[in-house]
């Protein structure tokens, strides 16, 4: 069997969400990770090919992308070219056949992960589309009469941010894992992995100015994980010290560099206006 | 195996299907989840809920299934008669323990004991050899009379037993019957969008003409017609008065479906709707548009949403002069009628929670004149709502 994943030293993995991998891998299904955005579905599937030792196929989605990408192309512009080039290449199709993610997964020499990113930006058909591909781990490629079989079944993440909603045939033949938003300590844990020599304060009072924030009701975008990472790394190059990140007085509601955590002009103002009733208040 | 918790599931509403029973059983088989309550519980939710909306209700049935236990909303301290006691303590104890429970003076005063100290301790114990916890030498941890089913302070309990992290019902925000964000509103609006490709074909289809063209060997031109967003919609907002607690979720539905929909078309009205709209709500009295104009302007393909409480006196949808603004002509009901004798598709969303609208004549009113299309404003609900419209 291959190794258990069990998190990384750069990625913090929550006992579920251990589980939820072992199974994928164990049983050779696919594993559907939701989540708020930026609580590392992508990073999820790249920790476990590092963690792993296998190598990392990634095939991100775009509203135009077809299933039959990712298992192959044919070419037929170039081959149009090439013949009135003349050239010998011309007589044999399988040179103009391109192969896709898919197809480099089931052909790679050891078991490889292959990460779907963001799924959910496809058409809707999308899914429907790779669901005997990704059962069976094989397909037809009809230009040249052959199968591809997989040499050994991909460990296959699939990210999705919810935007259309995954055909129920589709989900049934998946492992589901919602990332929920990390409480305080296991936050405390990332913030550790990311940052080992931070000063100690000022996580501390950091996460407190960031748990308060998200908890701000009316936000239009509440900062995610990436986010907190991002401002502790200009906190520390600003060399801030934790005592300003004190916002018990009230006035100091609006952390420095908010633009790390707040990507939206309202959710600004809305902070700004908060912190201006509180300064009333404490009158 | 585990068939009853599998039903139970089913029972409970959960689109589990058999597929993903087996699933779960193989993956026991293999190994996945040895021996441990947890890891059973991460995978059996991995394997057979597939949505987030369906974790809480996944984590409530798993409680109950294998516990037990009261449904975890209702976590509340028993009191253990002290009958029940005494008869578990007469099937369970050894002699030897009996003779040490009247060494320590007698049923009675054990009993009386224990209840003080029920009393006096505050919160979580473990170890020690005084207070009620666990792996204590008290007499009150060492009898043994907690064995499955039951138990002093469930609350207590809980912090310390790892084993229920389904009782915490951390997922309740997920569920589909509570919060509306943003850009959840747009997901469910996203049902309504429907990509139609309408028209003559007059577009150049540029890499269907190419891949043509390569099969073929002589120019193949390829044409398609324009693709966009075929949904129009009229949105009605209630504004003022009873509404205003609802402030915050209808400005969020309405941006959400401003980004959404190319032609959406809003009016606000107050309470009911009657002869005159408006657009703008500080310039309502001055600038309104007729109703009737509105009705003749957008074709019979706008589909209609109407958000409001619909909590108002009977008589303002049913009387001519109800309204509480001014005196109109027909009554409201009237007007509402003429509106969906236009538009096939309509809906009414009400931001108040479903359970209440029983309680409001004018809601149960303006429930019939909609033949029943109102739609609690939670996810959910509007879920069944574009469902409903999109028909």
């Amino acid at each position: 069997m291959t190794r258990s994943f069990a998190g990384t030293d750069t990625y913090v993995a929550t006992r579920d969400l251990m589980v939820a991998v072992n199974a994928a891998v164990t049983l050779e299904r696919p594993l559907l990770v939701k989540g708020e955005p930026g609580t590392g579905k992508t990073i999820l599937a790249h920790e476990i090919a590092k963690a792993l030792g296998v190598p990392l196929i990634q095939w991100h989605i775009k509203s135009t992308t077809k299933a039959q990408q990712g298992l192959y192309e044919y070419d037929a512009v170039a081959r149009l070219r090439d013949s009135q080039l003349g050239d010998a290449r011309v007589h044999d199709i399988g040179n103009y056949i391109v192969k896709g993610r898919l197809w480099e997964g089931f052909t790679c020499d050891v078991r490889p992960v292959l990460l779907i990113d963001e799924i959910d930006k496809a058409d809707i058909e999308f899914p429907n589309d790779l669901l005997l591909e990704l059962d069976r781990m094989e397909f037809h490629v009809y230009e040249t009469k052959e199968t591809v079989v997989a040499h050994h079944r991909p460990i296959v993440v699939i990210t999705s941010n919810n935007e259309k909603e995954l055909p129920d045939a589709f989900l049934r033949r998946c492992f589901f894992h919602y990332i929920r938003f990390p409480d305080r300590e296991t936050m405390e844990r990332i913030v550790a992995v990311h940052f080992p020599d931070v000063h100690k304060r000022l996580v501390h009072e950091a996460l407190t100015a960031f748990f308060e924030i998200r908890d701000v009701p009316g936000l239009k975008k509440k900062p995610s994980t990436s986010e907190l990472l991002d401002w502790l790394k200009l906190l520390m190059a600003e060399d801030i010290p934790p005592e300003t990140l004190r916002s018990g007085d009230g006035r100091k509601l609006i952390p420095p560099l908010h633009g790390a955590l707040l990507k939206n002009e309202q959710d600004v103002h809305l902070l700004e206006r908060l912190a201006f009733i509180h300064r009333r208040e404490g009158k | 195996m585990f068939i009853d918790f599998f039903l139970a599931l089913r029972h409970a509403r959960l689109p589990v299907s058999l597929r993903e029973y087996l699933t779960l059983i193989e993956a026991m088989d293999a190994g996945v989840a040895a021996y441990d309550v947890d890891d059973f519980y991460y995978l059996s939710r991995a394997c057979l809920v597939k949505d987030e909306t369906n974790l809480d209700k996944f984590d409530r049935v798993f409680g109950t299934v294998f516990k037990g236990l009261e449904p975890p909303e209702d976590g509340e301290t028993v009191e253990i008669p002290e009958e029940w006691l005494r008869k578990l303590a007469e099937r369970e104890l050894t002699e030897e323990e009996k003779a040490l429970v009247e060494a320590l003076g007698g049923w009675d005063k054990l009993m009386e004991t224990l209840q003080k100290r029920l009393e006096e301790q505050r919160g979580r114990h473990q170890g020690g050899a005084k207070w009620i916890g666990t792996a204590g030498t008290s007499p009150f941890g060492a009898f043994g009379y907690n064995p499955e089913g039951i138990r002093i302070g469930q609350e207590k309990n809980r912090h310390n037993r790892a084993v229920k992290v389904w009782d915490k019902r951390e997922f309740q925000n997920l569920s589909g019957d509570v919060e509306l964000g943003t850009r959840n509103i747009k997901v469910a609006l996203r049902r309504l969008r429907r990509f139609a490709r309408e028209g003559a074909a007059s577009e150049l289809d540029l890499p269907g003409t190419i891949d043509a063209t390569a099969r073929q060997g002589y120019l193949d031109l390829r044409m398609m017609r324009e693709r966009h967003n075929a949904v129009k919609v009229l949105l009605f907002l209630d504004v003022g008065g009873s509404m205003d607690p609802h402030v915050r979720v209808c400005e969020e539905l309405f941006s959400a479906a401003r980004t959404e929909f190319k032609h959406l078309e809003y009016f606000y009205f107050h309470n009911c709707l009657y002869e005159r709209v408006w657009r703008d709500n500080r310039r309502r009295t001055s600038e309104t548009t007729a109703t009737i104009d509105v009705l003749h302007t957008y074709p019979h393909d706008y589909k209609v949403i109407f958000v409001g409480d619909a909590a108002m006196s009977p008589y303002e949808v049913i009387h001519p002069g109800g309204s509480v603004e001014h005196w109109n002509e027909e009554p409201g009901a009237v007007w509402l009628q003429r509106l969906l004798d236009v538009y096939a598709h309509a809906v009414w969303l009400n931001p108040v929670e479903e359970a209440w609208w029983d309680y409001t004549a004018s809601t149960k009113l303006l429930r019939q004149v909609f033949g029943g299309r109102m739609f609690p404003l939670t996810l959910g609900g509007l879920d069944q709502a574009m469902r409903r419209l999109s028909k």
